[in-house]
């Protein structure tokens, strides 16, 4: 397996079939471009491309015997000083047949862009804005990407491994740099 | 006023009154009237953002009764309110909208910072959380505790009402034309108080 996040003691036998069925359709429907899967005690992974991940997405969703119809979860890590450097993880739940895979991609840093799957996953709005908040990763075809959780002035994307842990960017108080929003209002 | 008509005279906190002195009797009588009046009717505004607010409900509630000591009904409005309890973690996003209400609480207003985060930031001490909202806006009693027991809370409540019965909202008054004496602030409309009098009763700001 060509994932370096894995379990070194995991076999790395590619010619083992993966045990999830989910894992074994994957592979055989999108051969090449889905770069590898693990499994580790159940839990399914499968990494994906980002040039196929609508269409991926789009498969599991709909075929039924994926029916992966609950988009638990999206977000990134940051693996610093290797590349590529990011990695956005979509977590999928079936809840008709109580199964779950995580889909993850790769994204180098120069080129922090992927498909956004709100029109498959309607629910991935505010997950993906959490995502783009404090990663910096950018959603193409997000209806409405922008912070959800820190304010428009704030600089930078503070679940990076290089933002300094000790920056602060208060907007009203000691070290501020900015005028209180609120305040400006009222003299307006 | 004759000295016999002091006599008899207790203060509310139970000392003795005062035997000389026209100003200085009316203008502490007056003092403690109002400082009482103060400290055992204080209208809450909760601004609880967080887990301490479990606890705020547990004090409030029939349990533990905060309403015994004098701070009652919480009014979810600022303008109503004298006492702010700030009650959990506030965010740098937050931290204008807490200073934008706090401002718009009338005078005599007083701030209870209610838990670890809100008096120093607790454990998050990271990129999103004001390290104690001392730095936005002036405290007058900090209540440790990750959460505050109950008992704690009433004990801070106390200590501030110790505070406000020190506290003399009669006596120096300023306005536009200079200080006023006790004696023509207690004169009232036949004196020299305009609209726009505040007493003077902080004295961190």
């Amino acid at each position: 397996m060509s994932d370096p996040t894995n379990d070194a003691t995991e076999p790395a036998d590619a010619l083992v079939q993966p045990a999830s069925p989910v894992l074994r359709d994957l592979l055989s429907r999108f051969a090449g471009r889905v770069l590898a899967v693990s499994e580790h005690r159940g839990d399914a992974t499968a990494i994906v491309d980002r040039a196929a991940l609508l269409e991926v997405g789009r498969h599991l969703r709909d075929d039924a015997a994926c029916a992966f119809d609950m988009l638990l979860d999206v977000t990134a890590v940051d693996y610093l000083g290797r590349r590529p450097r990011f990695e956005v993880v979509y977590h999928l739940l079936s809840i008709d047949r109580n199964d779950r895979v995580r889909i993850k991609v790769p994204l180098e840093e120069e080129d922090l862009v992927i498909p956004s799957v709100v029109p498959i996953w309607a629910g991935a709005d505010w997950l993906e804005r959490e995502t783009f908040d404090l990663y910096g990763v950018r959603f193409d075809g997000h209806p409405n990407l922008k912070r959800i959780y820190l304010y428009e002035e704030f600089e930078g994307h503070p679940l990076r491994k290089d933002y300094p842990k000790e920056k602060r960017q208060p907007l009203i108080g000691p070290g501020a740099v900015r005028r209180d929003p609120m305040n400006d209002d009222l003299t307006r | 006023m004759s000295t016999s008509t002091t006599e008899g005279f207790l203060h509310a906190d139970g000392r003795p009154g005062a035997t000389e002195g026209r100003d200085s009797f009316f203008t502490s009588r007056l003092d403690d009237a109002l400082a009482w009046a103060r400290k055992y009717a204080f209208f809450q505004y909760p601004f609880v953002t967080a887990c301490c607010g479990m606890e705020y409900m547990s004090v409030t509630g029939p349990r533990f009764d905060t309403d015994r000591f004098g701070m009652t009904l919480p009014r979810f409005t600022p303008r109503q309110s004298d006492l702010m309890l700030v009650v959990g973690t506030i965010t740098h996003r937050q931290a204008p909208v807490l200073r934008r209400v706090w401002e718009q609480m009338s005078d005599p207003k007083w701030v209870m910072s209610f838990g670890n985060c809100t008096n120093t930031g607790g454990p998050y001490d990271n990129y999103a959380v004001v390290q104690g909202i001392d730095t936005i806006i002036p405290v007058d009693i900090y209540i440790p505790g990750c959460p505050p027991r109950p008992e704690a809370v009433i004990d801070g409540l106390l200590k501030l009402q110790e505070r406000l019965a020190r506290e003399r909202p009669g006596r120096p008054v300023e306005n536009i034309h200079g200080k006023l004496t006790a004696g023509e602030f207690a004169r009232g409309v036949q004196g020299r108080i305009v609209p726009g009098t505040v007493p003077i009763h902080r004295d961190h700001d």
